[in-house]
């Protein structure tokens, strides 16, 4: 199976006009690919799905608002790739 | 339905915590349609995508009772299959598509005498309530229309 960072790669790419050459996992999707915030709701939708998931995009951007996390830590694609990651086996863990 | 008051839902059928059910009733006579159009008065696509997007949202503040508002925020496949004239009875109906986090995402439809009218995908930014006046009209619009579960906590 694809790695995580090309099927969100991939689903960027789908979701936005972003070619998917552009996509690298030092992209931040906001400041380099020009993800807007709606945009960005889609790609997170399309994520949920394809991941079987509910990405926490309040609770990230809460954190990155008050200063506790960096924005790196969430945008970032190679960072978004492992935060799923992550989600996915968290999921795993408690099914 | 109040077309100039963005009035769209008149009554609840049923609902739940995936879908819902309404009726709207097209009024006779509405400054709406001294516009669109003279002499043959059609309701405008985009206060048919309104209503969808009023009953996806009754179906998303009773799932949230109340804690969230649901505001628009994205509308897709949006398609108009027949004119929908004065007088018109309008069944309603959206079903949960996915909870996200900060955002909800439904399937609406309108049927007329078992004809499609209307269906679209419709987004949602869920947020707390940003003002208590909007809560109470809200919570009171829900109230006439026989929403379940909008009294004050």
């Amino acid at each position: 199976m694809a790695s995580a960072f090309d099927r969100i790669a991939d689903i960027i790419a789908e979701t936005s006009d972003v070619p998917r050459e552009r996509i690298t996992p030092d992209s931040h999707v906001i400041n380099d690919l020009g993800i807007d915030s709606l945009d960005f709701l889609d790609i997170v939708f399309a994520i949920d799905k394809a991941f079987g998931i509910k990405v926490p995009v309040e609770a990230w951007t809460q954190e990155v608002n008050n200063g506790t996390a960096p924005a790196e830590q969430y945008f970032v694609m190679k960072n978004l790739a492992t935060r799923i990651e992550e989600l996915v086996a968290a999921k795993s863990a408690g099914a | 339905m109040r077309l100039e008051y963005f009035q769209m839902i008149d009554r609840v059928r049923s609902v739940d915590a995936e879908a819902i059910a309404a009726e709207a009733v097209v009024p006779d006579r509405s400054p709406v349609f001294e516009g669109h159009f003279p002499g043959h008065p059609l309701v405008p696509g985009v206060l048919l995508v309104e209503t969808m997007a009023q009953a996806s949202g009754y179906l998303l503040l009773h799932r949230f009772g109340f804690a969230r508002m649901p505001f628009l925020s994205g509308v897709k496949e949006a398609k108009f299959r027949s004119f929908v004239v004065p007088e018109t009875r309008l069944e309603v109906s959206a079903r949960l598509e996915h909870d996200g986090s900060g955002y909800a995402v439904t399937k609406a439809s309108i049927v007329a005498d078992g004809k499609r009218i209307c269906d679209a995908e419709l987004t949602f930014r869920t947020l707390p309530f940003p003002a208590p006046e909007l809560e109470a009209a809200m919570r009171a619009r829900a109230a006439r229309i026989g929403l379940p579960g909008q009294a004050p906590p």
